[in-house]
C-alpha cells in the first residue's frame, strides 16, 4: 500500500524524525490560512498524488509543475487554486494523470546539501538493509549507474536491529561533522523504528537535507507497507486513498478478490496467482493482450466468483473472457455455478471461453452444458488461450 | 523413492481443529498419509474425527506420538510462531501452508533458524507430495502418479498444471514440492534441486519459477555445474507490469531485477529447457529426456 507525502511526514514526526512544518489542505482558502499559520514568507506548495515526478509534471489545464515556491500566503493561495481539482500528468502517472485533491503547504527549507537514505527488506539476505548516499535529490538508480562507489550499504541483523554504532558510522560516512553525529544517528534510529514498527517493506527519504544552520530535515519520504501486516496497523490501513487507485481494483478488493487492471482486451478469471500470471503470459504468447490479472484464490465462494465475473463484464475494453480453473481446494462446480449466476444478471455480449480441470470437473462441465449459456469449452490451457485470442480478434 | 516425505513420515497437524486444517487433514488421511497427532492450544485431550489425538503443544505431541514432520494451517497472525514451536519441538521438516504472513515475521523466523537442522517448506505453499505414499498439503491427490520426475514450484495451481500434464502423458512424479510464493521462505529452488539430484529414483525435474528475486538464477547456476539430470523450466509473469504485486507478495519486479526475461536467459544459459508457455511444461521435459537418451 502507498500513502501521500503529507501522511508520510506525519508518520516520521511521530517517530522523532524532523520534517519542515506544514499542512495538507483541500481548498484555496485553507491554503492561505495554513500559510499564515506557518508564519513565514518562504513557502512551498506541493500537489499530493501517489506518483513521482510531480515537479516536472504538467496539469491538464496547461499549468506547469506540481511543486512551486511561494513568497506570500496570497501566492500560496493562487498556486493551490491552480492545482486543486486539476489533473496532473507526470512520467509516472501515464497519460491519464491523477486528480489533485490535496496540496501540502509547507515551510521551504534552505538547502546546503542533499542526502539519500533508505531502509528496505532485502529478500536475498532476509534482513533489513540500509542504503544511503551523499548524492541525494536524484533517483538512486541514477547514482547506482553513474557513481556506484557513492552508494553505502549497511546490513542490519534482523534480531538485534540497528545498533547505535552503525548509525554513527553511517553519519560519518555521509559526511556529518562531529558535533552533528549524535543527533543524526538518533534520526537514523528513528527511521529504523518507523520501518520496523509499521511493518514497512521500504522507507525512502530523498532528500534528507542539511540546512545552512546545520538542521537535518526529511524533505520528502516514500513508504511501502507490507499488505500482509496491515491487520495490525489499522491507522495505516485508514490512510488508504482509493481515489488514487484503479476503480476496478477498488471494487475487486471489496469482494476480497485479487485484481490488477491492465491495458488489453482479454479478461481472465483464474484460481491461484501463479496460474493467473501464466494465463496472462500464454494469452500474450498467442498474440492477445490481457485486460487484467484476477486470482479468485483457493477458497472462493460462489458469491465471490459471481462478483468477479460481473467485474470483468463491466470493463468496456473487454472483447472476450477466459475462465481458467485448476480445481484443487477450489471445486469446479462452485466456479461453474458462480459463472451461471453472474450470466443470469448481466448481459453477456462477448465470447466466453471456459477451461475447467481438477476437483469436481465433471459436475462443473455438466452444470455449464445444461445452463444454456453460449460457452466455448476448451480442453487444455493451450487450446483455451488460442480460442480466446481468436474470439477477441473476431469480435 | 522420494525426497523428504514418504512411508516413514509421522505427521502432526498444527491447527487441526480449524475449518481448513480439518478439511485438508481428512483429505491427507484418505490419501494414506500417517497423521499421528494434531495441535490446537486450548483443545488438548480431544480426539479429531475420533481418531487423532489433539495436544496443546507440539512438544507434547512429539513426546506422546513420535511425530517427525509438521504441517501448519494456523491463521497468518500466529503462523510464524507455529513454525518456531514446531522447530523447537524437534520436527525435521515443517510445512507451512498459511498465506499472508507478515514479511517481518518471516524475517525473524529465518534468522532464528540459522544453525538449526530443521527444514521449512513455505509459507504460502500447496505443500509436498510423494505420490502413492504421502500427501501433506492442499493439492488434489488424484492428479498425481508415482514415478520419476521431481517437480519444484513457487505456485500452487501452476504446479497442478505441470503435474496433470505429466500424468496425462504417462509420466509419474517422485515428489512434488511447492516452495511457496512469499519473498522470504524456507527451502529454495536450489535446496530442492540438490535433494532431487541426490535421489537415485528421480530421473528428471521440472522447475517452475516466477518473477521477483533471484532464486531461479541461483538454481540454474548450480544445475549447470553439478546436475546431469534433464531439467525443464517455466517462468510465470513475463507480462506482469513492473512494481505491482501479482498475488504472491514475492512476485514484484523492481528496478529491472527479477524479470522473467532475465530468468529465462539464465536458465537457458545453464542448459535448461525452458517451456514457451505453461501449456507445454511436460512436453518440454519429455522432449529433453528423449534428447538425453
Amino acid at each position: 500500500m502507498n500513502i501521500h507525502e503529507y501522511q508520510a511526514k506525519e508518520l516520521l514526526q511521530r517517530f522523532g524524525v524532523a520534517t519542515p512544518s506544514g499542512k495538507a489542505v483541500s481548498s484555496a482558502e485553507e491554503a492561505e490560512q495554513a500559510a499564515r499559520e506557518l508564519g513565514t514568507d518562504d513557502l512551498v506548495v506541493k500537489a499530493q498524488i501517489h506518483a513521482g515526478g510531480r515537479g516536472k509534471g504538467t496539469f491538464a489545464n496547461g499549468f506547469q509543475g506540481g511543486v512551486h515556491l511561494a513568497k506570500s500566503a496570497a501566492a500560496a493561495r493562487d498556486l493551490a487554486a491552480k492545482m486543486l481539482g486539476q489533473t496532473l500528468v507526470t512520467h509516472q502517472t501515464g497519460p491519464v494523470g491523477r486528480v489533485v485533491n490535496k496540496v501540502l503547504i509547507a515551510k521551504s527549507a534552505e538547502i546546503r546539501r542533499e542526502i539519500y537514505f533508505a531502509i528496505l527488506l532485502d529478500r536475498a539476505t532476509a534482513a533489513p538493509l540500509i542504503v544511503a548516499s551523499t548524492e541525494g535529490g536524484v533517483e538512486i538508480e541514477t547514482v547506482a549507474e553513474k557513481s556506484p562507489e557513492k552508494i553505502i550499504r549497511e546490513p542490519i541483523d534482523p534480531l538485534a536491529g540497528l545498533q547505535p554504532f552503525q548509525a554513527r558510522k553511517l553519519a560519518k560516512q555521509l559526511g556529518f561533522e562531529s558535533a552533528q553525529i549524535k543527533s543524526v544517528s538518533q534520526l537514523f534510529e528513528g527511521l529504523y523504528r518507523t520501518f520496523i514498527g509499521l511493518d514497512c517493506s521500504m522507507v525512502e527519504v530523498n532528500p534528507l537535507v542539511v540546512t545552512p544552520g546545520g538542521e537535518v530535515l526529511a524533505l520528502d519520504a516514500k513508504f511501502n507497507f507490507d499488505d500482509n501486516a496491515l491487520y495490525r496497523h489499522p491507522e495505516i490501513a485508514a490512510m488508504r486513498d482509493t481515489q488514487e487507485e484503479d476503480p476496478r481494483e477498488v471494487e475487486a478488493s471489496k469482494s476480497g478478490l485479487n485484481y490488477i487492471g491492465l491495458e488489453g482486451d482479454i479478461a481472465c478469471l483464474v484460481n491461484g496467482a501463479g496460474l493467473a500470471m501464466a494465463t496472462m503470459d500464454i494469452i500474450k504468447f498467442y498474440g492477445g493482450s490481457p485486460a487484467n490479472f484476477l486470482d479468485v484464490g483457493g477458497g472462493a465462494t460462489e458469491e465471490q466468483v459471481t462478483q468477479a465475473f460481473k467485474l470483468l463484464v463491466s470493463d468496456a475494453h473487454v472483447r472476450a473472457i477466459l475462465v481458467n480453473i485448476f480445481g484443487g481446494i477450489m471445486q469446479c462446480d462452485v466456479i461453474a455455478q458462480g459463472i451461471i449466476n453472474a450470466a443470469k444478471t448481466v448481459h453477456l455480449s462477448v465470447p466466453l471461453i471456459v477451461r475447467l480441470e481438477g476437483t469436481n470437473v465433471a459436475a462443473g462441465k455438466k452444470l455449464i452444458a445444461e445452463s444454456g449459456l453460449a460457452v466455448i469449452a476448451a480442453d487444455d490451457l493451450g487450446d483455451a488461450a488460442q480460442k480466446v485470442v481468436k474470439a477477441a480478434e473476431r469480435k | 523413492m522420494s525426497v523428504l516425505v514418504g512411508k516413514n513420515t509421522r505427521l502432526v497437524v498444527q491447527g487441526i481443529t480449524g475449518t481448513a486444517g480439518g478439511f485438508h487433514t481428512r483429505q491427507c488421511m484418505e490419501y494414506g498419509t500417517n497423521v499421528v497427532a494434531g495441535v490446537t492450544p486450548g483443545k488438548g485431550g480431544q480426539l479429531f474425527d475420533k481418531k487423532v489425538p489433539v495436544f496443546d503443544t507440539v512438544s507434547e505431541a512429539r513426546a506422546e506420538t513420535g511425530c517427525n514432520v509438521s504441517v501448519i494451517f494456523v491463521p497468518a497472525a500466529g503462523a510464524a510462531d507455529g513454525i518456531l514451536e514446531a522447530m523447537d519441538a524437534g520436527m525435521e521438516l515443517v510445512i507451512c501452508i498459511t498465506e499472508g504472513i507478515p514479511v517481518m515475521d518471516m524475517m525473524r523466523v529465518k534468522a532464528w533458524m540459522r544453525g538449526r537442522t530443521s527444514r521449512l517448506i513455505g509459507p504460502n505453499c500447496p505443500g509436498i507430495i510423494t505420490p502413492g505414499e504421502c500427501k501433506i498439503g492442499i493439492m488434489p491427490g488424484y492428479i498425481h502418479k508415482p514415478g520419476k520426475v521431481g517437480v519444484i514450484s513457487r505456485s500452487g495451481t501452476l504446479t497442478y498444471e505441470a503435474v496433470w500434464q505429466l500424468t496425462s502423458r504417462g509420466h509419474g512424479q517422485s515428489t512434488c514440492i511447492g516452495i511457496g510464493g512469499d519473498p522470504i521462505n524456507g527451502m529454495s529452488h536450489l535446496d530442492a534441486v540438490k535433494l532431487f539430484n541426490d535421489d537415485p529414483e528421480t530421473e528428471a525435474m521440472i522447475l517452475i519459477g516466477e518473477i521477483g528475486g533471484s532464486a531461479e538464477e541461483e538454481a540454474a547456476e548450480w544445475i549447470q555445474q553439478n546436475c546431469r539430470k534433464p531439467v525443464a523450466a517455466f517462468i510465470a509473469g513475463g507480462t506482469a507490469p513492473p512494481g505491482r504485486r501479482m498475488g504472491h507478495a514475492g512476485a514484484i519486479v523492481s528496478g529491472g531485477k527479477g524479470t522473467a526475461a532475465g530468468k529465462i536467459e539464465a536458465l537457458k544459459a545453464a542448459g535448461i529447457a525452458v517451456a514457451d508457455t505453461p501449456a507445454t511444461m511436460a512436453d518440454t521435459l519429455i522432449q529433453r529426456m528423449k534428447e538425453r537418451r
